[in-house]
């Protein structure tokens, strides 16, 4: 089992998410993470799957993604040219100004982002890739997590190449 | 234990009495597991007729209705049964044979996304890929069905998931769904606000739809209504909620409703609709039903209350456990000028006009109705039939009337028949279709003969689509495009063939005398009843 990052362009059309989503299911594969938004222009939504599987179904997603009416385009983000970004908000309950203090200086270190604070809680904004996301709730768990949000991965890949022209 | 004697077990458990089905290699096994049972399986001829039977069945006893298929072309059979109860709110369980898990997603012979294909017809779906948690699926899916708003439940089970071997069988006492948890009890402050609405009302009505069956509430809806002298009007689910000749029963409202409901609706200064969706069929203008008048509107389900009109008085809860909140909060009210104002437009004439070269159908459903025996089940199909059979059938006390009134699935009434009698066959049962619904649904005959159920069944024949081909009239200039049915089959010959009794009446002469000998025959009849193709139901 392995993951990949696909990078879709579709039709901003009605009941597109559900269409692509509904493949994944009703095929089997299995969603890691998705996220979809509007793209310069608003006629297409960039989507970005994380799917997991073997190298045979991995391709099979490919394949039957690219074959929906909706699909403009599907490619494979490699992580060795591509960037990758998360964003997650994690709620972390405190105790007193020292305990906020120590939270504090654990996300400077990560260059996240106190973003609210409260009398018995504090919530942080990270923005990385997953592997930087992961580490910080790592370390957020010693103390005590009330809630996390995380959006999934957004990517883009490096440089020119493999630009899809829209007309 | 196999994954398929669970699936048994299961049903066994949940003291399932009938299966109705149609096998293929995909469901086989579980097949085979039920017959060491002993409950009953019901070969249909054509699987969405075992959805509608199940249908008939769950209406008749209020319980879970239980249908079985194989994978793909099976399942997808049956989809129009699912969608069918889904939409008039019967609680099912539909079980569908899968292709091999690991064959799931590569087009496999006879693999169909079933679960994705009723996604939007069924209050919840299952894909087993566990044979252990064969037992807990099972025991949701008939929970969801038939709590809160009933509705049917898909469990699709793989091929070698029905194969495997289960770790061990317990059937959970408990159900524990996080996200689903529906109000039963409606909130008293609710309850008493909309009766201290009904203490100051001058013309107080209530509206009962198909919920009042669902929740058992008609005993208490009655006793409510009696109390109170509220007047009650129905929609076609409704129909059989107060026997047709209760004084206080003023009819079935919307546009194939009648004068006396509808007028009744438009004047009311208060109106409890209770178990009704405010639908577009019974009520063409929700927007207006607001002006002059308080509306409490009572359902299990919150999602339909505000969906088409927005009530002054919400009461989300079972119709039963309201009506008995209700009653005990004492107040007096004195409607007798109301129902007097409302008793004179039942005097009002019906404007419709029939040939009398035939037979005519409104007058014949009336007579069917009456001549037929105490608690009988009418089930009417759809189209013209469907019409006039709601305006004019008499339904006495215990009496039921089933239809399909949300969806308009053509052929529902014969196998819909078939299931109510089957759940109880001390009824007297009672199928009415038109010349294309009875062709869509006729090839229930055989199972019905196979299973030694008889019941009777009505044929208002005039060689069309009836009801298009009145629209056609009306609206497309008498250009009667696709609707000619002709005159095959013969009847006759098609009753001689599955060893029915026929009957045949082309007028009204000695009708009365005809439709007794059609209902005293014993064992299954057919009549079909002659009507004039220019008869119309507006």
């Amino acid at each position: 089992m392995q993951s990949k990052v696909f990078q879709l362009l579709v039709d901003n059309t009605s009941g597109v998410l559900s269409r692509i989503s509904g493949l994944f299911s009703r095929r089997s594969y299995n969603i890691e993470s998705i996220t979809a938004g509007t793209t310069s222009d608003p006629r297409y939504t960039r989507i970005t799957i994380v799917a997991t599987g073997d190298d045979e179904i991995l391709e099979q997603i490919e394949k039957q993604v690219r074959k929906l009416t909706d699909v403009r385009s599907i490619k494979e983000l490699k992580p060795e040219n591509s960037v990758y970004r998360e964003l997650c908000m994690i709620k972390v309950e405190t105790e007193d100004a020292d305990h906020r203090v120590q939270i504090a200086s654990v996300v400077d270190m990560f260059r996240a982002k106190v973003i609210d604070v409260s009398d018995e809680s504090l919530m942080v904004e990270i923005v990385g890739n997953t592997q930087k996301v992961d580490a910080f709730i790592k370390m957020m768990e010693s103390y005590k997590i009330l809630e996390i949000a995380r959006t999934g991965i957004a990517g883009l890949s490096r440089g020119k190449d493999e630009i899809v022209v829209l007309p | 234990m196999t994954g398929s004697e669970a699936m048994a077990k299961c049903l066994e458990m949940e003291k399932v009495e009938v299966v109705y089905g149609y096998p293929g290699v995909a469901i086989a096994n579980f097949f085979d597991s039920l017959g060491a049972t002993g409950i009953r399986q019901v070969l249909v001829r054509t699987e969405q007729n075992a959805g509608h039977m199940a249908s008939g069945y769950a209406r008749t006893l209020g319980r879970v209705g239980v249908c079985a298929v194989t994978s793909g072309p099976g399942a997808l059979n049956l989809v129009t049964g699912i969608a069918t109860a889904y939409a008039d709110s019967i609680p099912l369980v539909c079980i569908s044979g899968q292709v091999d898990s690991d064959l799931i997603g590569s087009d496999g012979f006879q693999e169909a996304d079933v679960t994705g294909a009723c996604e939007s017809i069924v209050k919840y779906s299952y894909l087993i890929k566990n044979v252990n948690d064969i037992p807990r699926v099972f025991r949701e899916a008939f929970y969801i069905a038939n709590t809160g708003r009933r509705g049917p439940v898909l469990i699709d089970v793989p091929i070698d998931v029905q194969r495997a071997e289960i770790k061990s069988f317990e059937y959970p006492a408990e159900v524990s769904l996080r996200t689903y948890k529906p109000t039963v009890k409606g909130h008293i402050q609710q309850i008493k606000k909309a009766m201290s609405e009904l203490k100051r009302a001058k013309r107080p009505l209530i509206c009962a739809g198909g919920g009042i069956f669902l929740s058992g509430a008609k005993k208490e809806l009655r006793s409510f209504a009696e109390q109170h002298k509220i007047p009650v009007v129905h929609t076609m689910m409704g129909i059989g909620v107060l026997p047709t000749d209760h004084e206080l029963n003023f009819g079935m409202v919307g546009n194939n409703g009648g004068m006396a409901a509808n007028k009744a609706m438009q004047e009311c200064d208060m109106l409890i609709m209770v178990g009704a969706r405010v639908a577009d069929r019974a009520v063409a203008n929700p927007d207006t039903i607001l002006e002059n008048k308080v509306l409490v509107h009572m359902d299990v389900d919150p999602a339909e209350i505000g969906k088409n009109v927005g009530p002054t008085i919400p009461i989300v809860g079972d119709a039963k456990h309201i009506f008995e909140d209700a009653s005990e909060l004492e107040i007096s009210i004195d409607t007798s000028a109301w129902l007097g104002h409302l008793r004179e437009y039942r005097k009002l004439p019906n404007p419709l006009k029939f040939s009398d070269k035939a037979v005519n159908p409104a007058v014949f459903i009336a007579l069917l109705s009456q001549n037929m025996a105490d608690r009988s089940t009418y089930v009417a199909d759809v189209g013209q039939n469907q019409i006039w059979s709601c305006r004019n059938v008499n339904v006495r006390d215990g009496g039921r009337f089933f239809t399909s009134g949300g969806m308009g699935t053509m052929g529902y009434a014969i196998p819909c028949a078939i299931g109510a009698k089957m759940a109880d066959e001390t009824r007297q049962v009672v199928a009415v279709c038109g010349d294309g619904g009875f062709q869509m649904s006729m090839m229930e005959f055989a199972t019905m003969k196979e299973e030694n159920v008889s019941i009777k069944v009505v044929v208002l024949r005039n060689n069309f689509l009836g009801l298009v081909r009145e629209y056609q009239h009306y609206s497309l200039n008498d250009r009667y495009e696709m609707v000619r049915l002709g005159s095959y089959p013969k009847l006759e010959d098609l009753a001689n063939a599955y060893d029915i009794s026929y009957f045949r009446a082309s007028n009204m002469e000695g009708l009365d005398d005809l439709i007794r000998q059609f209902l005293d025959e014993d064992g299954a009849s057919l009549m079909e009843v002659i009507v004039d193709p220019a008869d119309t139901v507006k």
